[in-house]
């Protein structure tokens, strides 16, 4: 989960992770981040995000996202 | 039957009162019918063309999910045989199975939609004459490429897993054809419309008036500003009106087709809701956005939804995307990071380009927002530090000079729409550094340009109107729910006021032709 979070982090350093559970829903993450975090998340967890999970439910949080990460990661 | 014409309004209003009369499980039959009498009125020959679509991808969505079914109950049967690599490996080769069959469909699907855009372009026009097709290089089988995307979304979800396939081939043909998204959309997922598209619905007084003055407002728009400004808008683009007269035109033009397509949309969105019916929202007061990128996710949104789920994602999170990152970040730091980005969106600005039309200005107009786009997210950062440098986010003046920004920007990217040759588009937008003709504001040009005093006094009041009522939106919410708050005189007179000003300065009288709206030619 820390690793996320300094992925996260890098991207919008004003932005509160750990707490704010509408990252799509308030527009604080657009789709250029969110290609930017598929692609840093497969550099650090060696996990590919395909196209079909880039909804708004699975990137709404770090715990969203951190939970499909896992996901991925048993299938 | 265009929208705006007499005949629509008497079949809609016929279509209404059918509708709360007859019983509930039947209503979206009725609709169904009522979409194919409306479809069937704009040419019996452009028929085939939304069958071959809805029974194209409803059967191939079928046959994916019996293979998805097949998947899982194998996978279920055999838990407790199969190792994890040899599950992973068996559900990778039902991928690429479905993955093959779904590309079969799009490909014939698109194929038939790119045939259908060629034919109306100028070198293909002959072929397609010569070869009996003469009706298609006229105009477009009705509403084409919006219900082609709308079922090629819905295949691509089933493939995906993310819909169910529907099983009722007439609820489908419902959702394909639905008329009044099938001019100019929205484009509309399964999952968005299902839930009050098939539906019963009784009479809500509140949720038809609702829809109807959201109709009213539509018509407001269309008739009294889009059908009026367009004779300037044909007239600024002759050859003589450069320098400030482009400009004029970027201004005209931006009005112009923000009135006719939010018009179209407000007609839809309004009808369907006086039948009880959601389609999602397609543009959010894009005037209002500060940057090129923002007024894209609020100008024809469900468009640009579409683009991103099956275009830009797609291609940007794709295994050689991912490759190509991580080698271009070892070379080129940062920028090497957003690269995959970058290529992703010329790929889903090219296709942007070519959906709106198969000339080269439609490429140009494409790679001109895209290089906009990607030039501004490079420049983030510099900006930030500009703007705290001089603590301009908190200052009140600035946030409207972003705007206006935007909106001159984007009227001189969006005027290459009005200029098949590239070559008459550079040029005039040269022009904006060789000629200043300021003087042609007030020497009488103005007067030549298809419009009259009451014309310009007209479209004044009622751009005022519409920024009002923008304004309001934005910063209080549903207008008609303040309305229907306050008392009902109060509502019925402004109601009233504006059906009148539609009836007396709509752009439409004896001999009245409908104007065509200007996205039904997409």
């Amino acid at each position: 989960m820390e690793q996320l979070l300094e992925i996260l982090s890098e991207l919008h350093p004003d932005v509160d992770f750990e707490t704010e559970e509408h990252l799509i829903d308030n527009g604080i993450l657009d789709s250029f981040d969110i290609v930017t975090i598929v692609a840093e998340i497969n550099g650090e967890f060696d996990v590919s995000i395909p196209a079909e999970e880039l909804l708004p439910e699975n990137f709404n949080s770090a715990k969203a996202l951190y939970a499909l990460v896992e996901r991925l990661m048993e299938e | 039957m265009l929208f705006t014409s007499f005949n629509f309004l008497a079949f809609a209003a016929v279509l209404l009162v059918l509708y709360y009369l007859i019983p509930k499980k039947g209503q979206w039959i009725l609709l169904l019918a009522a979409s194919y009498f409306f479809y069937i009125c704009a040419g019996l020959e452009y028929l085939g063309f939304i069958l071959f679509t809805t029974i194209s991808t409803y059967a191939t969505a079928y046959v994916i999910s019996i293979i998805l079914k097949k998947q899982d109950a194998y996978l279920a049967e055999n838990k407790a045989t199969l190792s994890r690599d040899e599950r992973k490996a068996y559900k990778n080769h039902v991928k690429c199975i479905n993955r093959w069959i779904m590309i079969a469909c799009l490909f014939l699907n698109f194929a038939i939609l790119a045939f259908c855009k060629a034919c109306i372009v100028e070198p293909f026009q002959a072929i397609a004459e010569e070869r009996g097709l003469s009706f298609l290089t006229v105009a477009l089988p009705l509403g084409i490429s919006f219900y082609m995307f709308q079922s090629a979304g819905y295949l691509i979800d089933v493939y995906r897993g993310t819909a169910k396939a529907e099983k009722n081939f007439f609820r489908y043909a419902l959702f394909v054809s639905f008329f009044p998204q099938l001019v100019q959309g929205p484009i509309s997922r399964l999952s968005q419309l299902a839930p009050s598209l098939y539906a019963p619905h009784a009479f809500d007084g509140k949720q038809v008036s609702f829809g109807l003055q959201r109709v009213l407002w539509g018509y407001f728009k269309k008739l009294v500003i889009a059908d009026r400004i367009v004779a300037a808008v044909v007239t600024l683009k002759h050859p003589e009106y450069t320098g400030v007269g482009f400009i004029l035109l970027g201004v005209f033009y931006a009005i112009q087709i923000y009135a006719d397509f939010t018009g179209g949309i407000d007609v839809a969105i309004g009808l369907g809701e006086a039948l009880g019916i959601k389609m999602p929202e397609n543009f959010i007061r894009p005037f209002f956005s500060k940057n090129i990128a923002e007024y894209w996710r609020r100008w024809h949104s469900t468009l640009g939804e579409w683009m991103k789920d099956y275009i830009f994602y797609p291609i940007s999170v794709s295994s050689p995307m991912l490759k190509l990152s991580k080698a271009a970040r070892k070379k080129l730091g940062n920028f090497g990071k957003r690269l995959p980005v970058y290529i992703a969106s010329i790929a889903t600005w090219f296709v942007t380009g070519i959906w709106h039309g198969l000339t080269p200005n439609f490429i140009v107009w494409g790679m001109l927002n895209c290089f906009v786009i990607v030039v501004s997210e490079e420049l983030t950062p510099l900006y930030e530090k500009f703007h705290n440098r001089f603590h301009l986010k908190q200052k009140a003046w600035y946030g409207g000079f972003e705007m206006l920004r935007m909106f001159a920007l984007m009227n001189l990217i969006r005027s290459c729409d009005l200029f098949p040759h590239v070559g008459d588009y550079f040029s005039r937008l040269g022009s904006l550094f060789t000629t200043f003709n300021f003087h042609i504001l007030w020497d009488g040009t103005m007067m030549k340009l298809g419009l009259s005093s009451l014309d310009y006094a007209i479209l004044g009041f009622s751009i005022v109107i519409v920024f009002a009522i923008s304004v309001i939106q934005e910063k209080k919410g549903s207008v008609r729910e303040l309305l229907w708050n306050k008392p009902a005189v109060l509502r019925y007179v402004l109601i009233y006021a504006l059906f009148l000003i539609v009836l007396l300065m709509g752009s439409f009288g004896i001999g009245y032709n409908p104007g065509n709206f200007i996205y039904n030619q997409f």
